[in-house]
């Protein structure tokens, strides 16, 4: 899933300051799974922020509906009769339901209100870990199933670097060496003569490189 | 025993603290509250295993935004009893008690009374 | 190996003499000064000078820029390239600048991580690994060809080398690692700094099984300690360091006036040990901001004069 993290509420503050009627829209799905930007987030940041002008002396109109993705028309179509009626949206969603929101509704302002981080798992409640940076050409086949890419500090594809220490990263001890754990379960499947095998010099122009991308599936479209 | 505490603190009962969360809190305060305290279960006796201690994290979490908004974090406080510690809970409530007295009224309560509110038109 | 290049370090490695390389930190500025000071303390001593990239992420004076001042000066030197801060087209062209300067002699590496820089909030790059760029480098060289496929006019000749770091984890892949990097095409290879004299020698050992030894000279790689502080310092918070407890103890157990003799006494020793190593074929004498012990370590060791080629 996109895993994304609350924004400190005196950026959000800043942002909205000028506006009387605010939207605050939530998602239903990946940031409501990392509990950054779900129905329950949307209330507990609408109810601060009633309070935080209200103690400025400062009356907002502050609503909160949260859509079950912000990254779909259909859905996103459900507050289409209510937008002119606000100032300014807050989307708790991603960095993708802020965008569709503004490409949607395109006299509205929308503003963030979580920072958006990456692709990746829930390894417990409170702990989310990158695990993908969608490079559009998918190498795990090659590295055991964990990918450099996004768990190399340096993306190295013939690892590990002279800094692995222990199975940790040389740049936090926080950090398992993606490499160390690829070798680690080459062994656990008896195929250590594959690491041997040098990897090819990377096509990057699947991923952010080459610009803006598309998946265009003309089987499927209507 | 027939101890008594202080009239104005309003009891909200839940079946386990582990039920109230960051937004109770929040509305309390929304609503009007000087102070909001929860009382829970000694940490370790939960029947629930975990209640308690999820309590006590949402009202960290509270705590923290109350400060960042400007209403003040001291106003929230978790306390742990056991269902038999009658004294105890009174001397909590009298803390918390003298605590509001000394931090004054909820500021919220006072702008309010001061602010001419919005006239919905459409939305929701 | 017949000569593919005019490099003189490949050419001392030929002659089966063994080949003594060091290295200067380019300046945080530009005054050109502060290269060739460090050079003139060391270029009897020493068969080639390794120029270092932007050393753990700190901004400095372009290697490119200070081997070439080192070209100037008529002296030999490495210039070593991270694939952190260049992307493919840069990477080739640095290469291609430094071989119109008729460089010989290239260390490819992946350079430390910008966190420990002053540049922290910084990108980096990438785009290529070392393994990749030492393809890069033997392609341009030997096929006369880019990245990209296209031809190039008057191909680098360049004497590719890598690091091994024999003592970062997992340790088991340590021999496969350097066996990678000869496939790749890596000529020489300079070591990371050896002070577990033991690890290094089942290392070579695991080397030599493999007949690598026989395909790439390996060069060792010492460092001198300045202080029991150093020491300290290189076995706590250097990744992929290993410094015994005994050398630190011998360092801590010196007197303060003495300690920096002593760290070059057990350089001087280590390079003494290393010598006997079946597979060594040089040494990589990192004296770090202390150039001008060099000369007697080199002295002291037995590896003065240097042949003449």
């Amino acid at each position: 899933m996109i895993v994304a993290d609350k924004k400190p509420i005196e950026e959000i503050i800043q942002e909205i300051k000028d506006y009387q009627k605010i939207l605050l829209l939530g998602c239903n799905e990946c940031v409501t799974v990392c509990e950054a930007g779900g129905k329950k987030e949307v209330g507990i940041l609408a109810s601060a922020l009633r309070m935080y002008f209200l103690n400025q002396g400062k009356e907002k109109l502050i609503d909160e509906i949260t859509l079950e993705r912000q990254c779909d028309h259909e859905y996103l179509e459900e507050i289409r009769d209510r937008i002119d009626s606000y100032d300014a949206v807050l989307s708790l969603a991603c960095g993708v339901g802020v965008q569709f929101v503004a490409d949607k509704y395109g006299s509205t302002p929308v503003y963030p209100g979580v920072n958006t981080c990456f692709l990746g798992a829930t390894e417990k409640r409170g702990l989310w870990t990158e695990r993908c940076q969608a490079c559009g050409q998918c190498i795990l086949a090659n590295t055991a199933g964990i990918c450099p890419i996004s768990r190399c500090a340096k993306r190295i594809l013939n690892g590990p670097c002279g800094g692995s220490t222990n199975g940790k990263c040389e740049i936090s001890k926080d950090l398992d060496c993606a490499w160390q754990l690829i070798i680690d379960r080459l062994k656990a499947m008896n195929r250590m003569d594959d690491y041997e095998k040098l990897a090819d010099i990377k096509d990057w122009s699947s991923d952010r490189a080459g610009g803006p991308r598309k998946v265009v599936r003309e089987d499927v479209q209507e | 025993m027939r101890l008594s505490y202080p009239a104005s603190i309003k009891i909200i009962r839940v079946p386990c603290t582990g039920k109230v969360d960051v937004i109770h809190i929040l509305r309390s305060f929304e609503k009007g509250a000087d102070g909001v305290y929860v009382v829970g279960c000694m940490e370790g006796d939960c029947h629930y295993n975990q209640g308690n201690f999820r309590a006590r994290k949402r009202v960290e979490q509270a705590q923290i935004l109350l400060d960042n908004i400007g209403i003040g974090g001291e106003r929230v406080r978790m306390c742990n009893l056991s269902s038999s510690e009658a004294p105890l809970f009174v001397k909590y409530a009298n803390e918390m008690f003298d605590k509001i007295i000394q931090l004054g009224p909820n500021p919220i309560k006072l702008a309010k009374k001061k602010i001419k509110p919005i006239i919905r038109e459409g939305a929701l | 190996m017949s000569l593919k290049t005019e490099s003189k370090l490949e050419k001392i490695l030929a002659s089966g003499n063994l080949a003594v390389t060091s290295e200067c930190g380019p300046p945080r500025g530009s005054d050109p000064e502060a290269i060739t000071e460090k050079a003139n303390l060391i270029k009897d001593h020493v068969d080639a000078i390794n120029i270092t990239d932007n050393q753990t992420s700190v901004t400095r004076m372009c290697s490119l820029a200070a081997c070439i001042r080192l070209k100037l000066m008529g002296l030999e030197p490495v210039l070593q390239m991270v694939t952190r801060d260049r992307n493919r087209i840069a990477l080739q062209s640095d290469i291609l600048g430094a071989a119109s300067f008729d460089i010989h002699n290239m260390l490819c590496l992946s350079g430390d991580h910008q966190s420990f820089g002053d540049c922290a909030s910084g990108q980096n790059v990438h785009d290529l690994d070392s393994m990749q760029l030492i393809q890069t480098v033997r392609r341009m060289r030997d096929e006369g060809k880019f990245i990209g496929g296209d031809e190039i006019k008057r191909p680098p000749k360049m004497f590719v080398g890598a690091a091994a770091n024999p003592f970062a984890d997992p340790f088991e892949i340590r021999v496969a690692r350097l066996a990678k990097k000869v496939a790749a095409g890596a000529e020489f290879i300079q070591t990371q700094c050896i002070y577990n004299l033991d690890k290094f020698e089942k290392w070579m050992k695991g080397v030599r099984d493999r007949g690598l030894h026989e395909k790439v000279h390996i060069l060792a790689g010492v460092t001198p300690f300045k202080s029991a502080g150093m020491a300290r310092y290189m076995k706590n918070r250097v990744p992929g360091m290993d410094v015994p407890d005994a050398v630190v103890k011998r360092m801590a157990d010196t007197p303060k006036e003495k300690q920096a003799q002593e760290g070059i006494n057990i350089c001087v020793e280590s390079i003494q040990r290393l010598k006997e190593i079946d597979g060594v074929h040089g040494f990589h004498v990192m004296a770090i901001e202390w150039e001008e012990k060099v000369p007697e370590i080199v002295e002291r060791a037995g590896l003065f004069p240097r042949p003449v080629i």
